[in-house]
C-alpha cells in the first residue's frame, strides 16, 4: 500500500494543508469573483499583516462547508446574492456575528434580523438602452413586456441569480399569475436566447442585435473605465435608465454580503475583517474599484453621473422568499429555451 | 493449437494471481463508486416533490436539447473524424503529412474557451461579420447579420469541431492496423473503392468509431461552461440549475442518477450490439495499406476537407487568443500569478494522469487475466464517473471524503490528542481522486483497446516458449501496449488540465489553476482578461498533442515506407 501514502505525501507537499493552524489568518469561501474582492483583502493584509486565504467556489459552497463539518477551515462566506446568504442560514452553517461596529455601520434593513449575515455592497438592476435608437428616458420593469419592444430585448439566463431576484421582486409586487404573464411578454420580446453575461447586453446593443436589456449598474463603470477601447465602446453605446416597478417605489437592488461560519476557527479575526470591510474608507474602495454602491459613503463619479439611485423599499428577505417560485416560473414559461 | 499442449493463459494465471488482481480491481471499483453511492444517498433524502414540475416543464426541453446536441455532435464528429482519418491513412494529397498530426490540434482547446472565442469571433462586432459587411458595403450590423452562434446549431458546430479528434485518433489507429490484404481482397472480389471503404474498412473500424464517438458524446453531455454560454439547456445545465435555484441538491442528485442510468444503458446496448465481433488482428505482421495518390479536384477536395476542422477547430480560435493575449499584456502586463497557476495545473494533471493510468491498467489487466463475467463488468463500472457532471461528482466525493476526514480526526483526537483536520478533502488529494474517477473511462478504454489488439495466441506462444506470467507482461504486453498506454495517458493529461467544475469546488485555499483563473474572469464578464491563461492552457495542451502526433505517426511512416519500398510484396 505504498502508492496512496506516497500520493498523500506528494499532495501534502504540493498543496499546503488549509487546516494547518497558524496564527492570524482568515479563511474565506466565496462565490464572488476574486477580482472583485481581492483589492480589499490585499489592503487588509497590508494594513494588519493578517493573511487572508480564499477559495472562489462557484456552486456547492454551502455543501462543502456542511460536509467539512466541525473541521471546516471556513471563517467567512462571502456571497453575491441575498438568496445565497439565506441558503447558508437555512443550511445551518452560520452563527450570529456579534459586533457593535457592524451594528452601527450597516443599515438595519441590510442586515439579517438574527445577525447571521451582513451586507457589504449594493447594486442596482438597471436597464441599458441604445443611445442611438431608444429615446425613452423612463421605463418600468413592467414595460419590458410591452409589445413595442418586440425583438429588441437582450437578457442573460433567467436562471441567473440577478434575474431570479428581479423576478422574485416582481412576484412580491404583483403575484404569481401577473409575473408569469410578464415573463411570457418579455420572452416574446427577446432578440436572442437568454445567454452570456450582463456586459453582453451592452455589446449586443452596440452590435445592433437588440435595443434594451436589464443589467447590473457596476458593469457600466467597469466598461466605461476599462483599459480596452472595445469595452469603452460598449459602455458608451448605452444610456442607463433607473427603472422602477409600476408603483414607482424605486429601483430593484441586491446585495453582496458575508456570513460567519458556524465552526469558524478564526472567529475573532473574521469579525475584525468584516468590520474593516464595512468601514467607510474601505467602502469607498468598493465604489472606486468595483463601481458598486457602498452601504455607506459616496459612489464613484462614473456611477454617480448615471443618476441618483432610489432603492425599492421591498425587503430583501421578501425577495429571497420568492426565489424558488421565480425559478419555477422561468421553467414554466420556458423563458430560457 | 490444442488444449493439451497449450493451456490457456487465463487458467494458469488463475492459479497464481487472480486473488491479487481481482481484489485490486474490486477496491478500485469501490472507490469509483463511492461518490455514486454518496449521490444515491443524497438523492434518497429528497422527497421527490420537484418531479412533477421537472417532468412537466424542465425535462422535456432538457431531453430534447440533450438529444439534439448529442446526435448532432456525434454525427459531425464521426463524419469529420472518420473522414479525415480515412483520407490521411489511405491517400496521398497535398498537405497530407501536415494534416496527419494537425488534425489532432483541436484537442488542445477546451470547449468553454472555444465558446468564449467563437461568441467574440462571430459577434456582429467581431472580425468575421465586420469583414463580411466591409466586403458587401453594408455600414450597420443592424442591416446584415449572420444567425446567432448562441444557439443549438452553433453548439453542435462548436463541439463537433473541437471534439472530433477523439474519433480521428481511435479510427485512424484502427485503419492503420487493418491489413491491406483485407482491402485488397475486397477489391479483387469486385468491390469499388467506395465499397471497400463502406463495406470493409468502416465496419472493421466500428469499435474504434464507437469508442471515439462515445467519448465525444460524454464530453458534450458533461459540458457546462460552453452550453451555458451558448444558451443550450442540456440535462447537465438542468441538474445544475435545479440545485442552484431550487436549493435542491437532492433533486439534482436524482436527475444525475437517472442520467447515469441512461448513459450506462446506452453503453451496454452498444456493447451488446457487437457482442459477437472479434477484432484481434493476426499475430503475424501484416502489410499496411498503401496510400493512393489523389489528383486534381479530388486532391483539392481532400485537402479542404482536412483543412476545415483544423482552421475552425484550432487555428482561428488560437489566433484570436494570441491577439487577445497580446492586447492584454500590452494593457496590463504579465500577471505574476501565471507561473504558479501553470505549475499547479501541470503538476496536478501529471499526478492525476499517473494515478488514472495505473488504475485503468489494473482494471483492464484483471479483465484479461481473470476469467468470468466479473472483471469486464468491473471495467465498465469503473468507467461510470465519466458520465457524471463534474460539479455533481465533486459533491458526491466531498461527502464521503469529509466524513472519512472527520472520523479520522475524531479518532486521533480521542486516542492521541492531536487533530488531523481535513486530511483528504482539504488537500490536493480530493482533486486527484476526482480526476481519477472522472477520467478512468478514458484510461481504461484506451488500455483495453490496446489489449484487444494483442492476440491471446501471443500469450500462449510466450508461455509455451517458457516465459513466466510476469515475463509475458514485461516482455510481450508492455512493449505492445506502450502506444496505447501513451495515448491514454496523454488524453487523460489534457482532460485533467482542462477540468473546471470539479476543480472549482474541491480545490484547497489559494489554489488557482489556469482553468479556474479563466473561469473566474469569464464569470465576471471580463473573459479577455483571462486570455493569457486561456492561451497557456492551449499551449500546454499542445505539448501532449505533439507527442501524441509523433507517437501515432511512427507506425504510419513505417508502414507507408514499407509499402512504398516493396509495393508488391505481400508478406513482409
Amino acid at each position: 500500500m505504498k502508492r496512496p501514502l506516497a500520493l498523500a505525501a506528494f499532495a501534502a507537499c504540493l498543496f499546503p494543508l488549509a487546516a494547518s493552524a497558524q496564527t492570524k489568518e482568515v479563511n474565506i469561501y466565496t462565490t464572488r469573483e476574486p477580482g472583485l474582492i481581492q483589492p480589499m483583502l490585499d489592503e487588509y493584509t497590508k494594513k494588519t499583516g493578517v493573511k487572508v486565504n480564499s477559495i472562489f467556489v462557484k456552486e456547492g459552497l454551502a455543501e462543502r462547508v456542511k460536509a467539512e463539518g466541525a473541521n471546516s477551515p471556513a471563517d467567512l462566506m462571502i456571497m453575491v446574492d441575498i438568496g445565497n446568504l439565506n441558503d447558508l442560514v437555512e443550511a445551518g452553517i452560520t452563527q450570529p456575528i456579534v459586533s457593535e461596529i457592524l451594528d452601527k455601520e450597516v443599515p438595519k434593513h441590510l442586515r439579517d434580523a438574527d445577525h447571521n449575515w451582513t451586507s457589504l455592497t449594493l447594486r442596482a438592476r438597471v436597464i441599458y438602452v441604445s443611445k442611438d435608437r431608444v429615446k425613452d428616458t423612463a421605463i418600468t420593469y413592467e414595460d419590458l413586456a410591452d409589445p413595442k419592444w418586440k425583438g429588441k430585448v437582450c437578457i442573460r439566463s433567467g436562471k441567473h441569480p440577478y434575474n431570479i431576484a428581479l423576478i422574485a421582486a416582481f412576484i412580491a409586487k404583483h403575484g404569481e399569475a401577473e409575473t408569469e404573464k410578464w415573463l411570457d411578454g418579455v420572452k416574446a420580446n427577446l432578440a436572442r436566447k437568454p445567454a452570456g453575461g450582463d456586459r453582453d447586453v451592452a455589446r449586443d446593443i452596440l452590435g445592433g442585435i437588440c435595443d434594451i436589456g436589464p443589467a447590473n449598474s457596476y458593469y457600466v463603470g467597469l466598461m466605461r473605465n476599462s483599459d480596452k477601447p472595445e469595452d469603452r465602446a460598449w459602455g458608451e453605446a448605452i444610456n442607463v435608465l433607473f427603472p422602477t416597478f409600476s408603483d414607482k417605489a424605486g429601483t430593484q437592488v441586491n446585495v453582496s454580503g458575508a456570513a460567519l461560519a458556524k465552526n469558524a476557527p478564526n472567529k475573532a479575526e473574521a469579525i475584525k475583517l468584516l468590520e474593516f470591510l464595512a468601514a467607510p474608507e474601505v467602502q469607498q474602495l468598493y465604489a472606486d474599484k468595483n463601481y458598486e454602491y457602498p452601504i455607506v459613503g459616496d459612489v464613484h463619479p462614473t456611477i454617480k453621473a448615471l443618476g441618483t439611485l432610489k432603492p425599492d423599499s421591498l425587503s430583501l428577505t421578501e425577495i429571497a422568499k420568492n426565489r424558488k417560485l421565480a425559478a419555477d416560473l422561468v421553467d414554466r414559461t420556458g423563458f430560457d429555451n | 493449437m490444442t488444449d493439451i499442449t497449450a493451456p490457456s493463459p487465463s487458467s494458469s494465471f488463475r492459479l497464481s494471481l487472480p486473488g491479487f488482481w481481482l481484489t485490486a480491481s474490486l477496491v478500485i471499483t469501490a472507490l469509483v463508486l463511492a461518490p455514486v453511492i454518496a449521490l444515491t444517498v443524497i438523492a434518497s433524502h429528497g422527497s421527490g416533490d420537484q418531479w412533477p414540475h421537472l417532468i412537466k416543464y424542465v425535462l422535456p426541453v432538457a431531453v430534447r436539447d440533450t438529444a439534439s446536441l448529442l446526435l448532432g455532435v456525434g454525427a459531425l464528429a464521426a463524419v469529420l473524424g472518420v473522414g479525415t482519418a480515412w483520407l490521411v491513412t489511405a491517400h496521398r494529397f497535398p498537405g497530407r503529412n501536415l494534416f496527419d498530426w494537425a488534425l489532432l490540434l483541436p484537442l488542445a482547446i477546451p470547449t468553454y474557451i472555444m465558446a468564449y472565442a467563437s461568441v467574440d469571433l462571430m459577434h456582429p462586432l467581431g472580425p468575421v461579420q465586420s469583414a463580411m459587411r466591409a466586403v458587401l458595403g453594408i455600414a450597420s450590423p443592424a442591416d446584415f447579420r449572420l444567425p446567432d452562434i448562441r444557439s443549438m446549431w452553433g453548439a453542435i458546430l462548436l463541439f463537433g469541431l473541437v471534439l472530433y479528434p477523439y474519433v480521428y485518433l481511435a479510427t485512424r489507429a484502427m485503419f492503420l492496423m487493418q491489413s491491406a490484404c483485407v482491402i485488397d481482397v475486397s477489391r479483387t472480389l469486385g468491390a469499388g473503392r467506395a465499397a471497400a471503404f463502406f463495406r470493409v474498412a468502416l465496419p472493421l473500424a466500428r469499435p474504434a468509431i464507437a469508442v471515439g464517438v462515445s467519448l465525444v458524446m460524454m464530453e458534450a453531455l458533461n459540458d457546462l461552461g460552453a452550453s451555458d454560454i451558448l444558451g443550450v439547456r442540456t440535462l447537465t445545465v438542468s441538474i445544475y440549475s435545479t440545485w442552484v435555484n431550487n436549493s435542491s441538491l437532492e433533486g439534482a442528485a436524482q436527475i444525475a442518477i437517472v442520467m447515469l442510468f441512461v448513459v450506462v444503458a446506452l453503453v451496454l446496448i452498444e456493447r451488446y450490439a457487437r457482442r459477437h465481433q472479434r477484432f484481434n488482428t493476426q499475430a503475424q505482421r501484416s502489410r499496411r495499406i498503401a496510400p493512393r495518390e489523389l489528383t486534381g479536384l479530388t486532391a483539392l477536395g481532400a485537402s479542404l476537407f482536412c483543412l476545415f476542422p483544423i482552421c475552425f477547430g484550432f487555428l482561428f480560435p488560437a489566433l484570436y487568443l494570441v491577439r487577445e493575449a497580446i492586447e492584454d499584456i500590452t494593457y496590463r502586463g504579465l500577471s505574476d500569478q501565471l507561473l504558479t497557476q501553470t505549475w499547479h495545473t501541470v503538476s496536478l494533471a501529471a499526478v492525476a494522469t499517473i494515478v488514472t493510468v495505473l488504475l485503468g491498467l489494473t482494471l483492464t489487466y484483471t479483465a484479461r487475466l481473470v476469467r468470468g463475467p466479473l472483471p469486464p463488468a468491473l471495467v465498465r463500472l469503473g468507467s461510470v464517473g465519466y458520465a457524471i457532471p463534474g460539479t455533481v461528482l465533486a459533491v458526491g466525493l466531498l461527502v464521503p471524503l469529509a466524513a472519512f476526514d472527520n472520523a479520522v480526526d475524531a479518532g486521533m483526537r480521542q486516542w492521541f490528542g492531536i487533530s488531523t483536520g481535513l486530511l483528504l478533502s482539504g488537500s490536493g488529494f480530493a482533486l486527484v481522486y476526482a480526476y481519477a474517477v472522472r477520467f478512468l473511462a478514458i484510461s481504461a478504454g484506451g488500455v483495453e483497446a490496446g489489449f484487444q489488439k494483442i492476440s491471446p495466441s501471443l500469450d500462449s506462444a510466450a508461455r509455451n516458449l517458457g516465459e513466466t506470467s510476469a515475463g509475458v507482461v514485461r516482455r510481450v504486453h508492455m512493449p505492445l501496449l506502450r502506444p496505447a498506454l501513451g495515448a491514454a495517458a496523454l488524453l487523460v493529461f489534457v482532460d485533467a488540465m482542462k477540468e473546471l467544475s470539479a476543480t472549482l469546488l474541491l480545490r484547497p485555499f489559494n489554489f488557482e489553476t489556469l482553468a479556474t483563473h479563466v473561469y473566474a474572469e469569464a464569470s465576471r464578464g471580463t473573459y479577455e482578461d483571462g486570455s493569457v491563461a486561456a492561451l497557456l492552457i492551449v499551449l500546454v495542451g499542445l505539448l501532449p498533442v505533439a507527442l501524441l502526433a509523433r507517437a501515432s505517426r511512427l507506425p504510419l511512416a513505417e508502414g507507408a515506407r514499407a509499402a512504398e519500398k516493396r509495393p508488391s510484396s505481400a508478406d513482409d
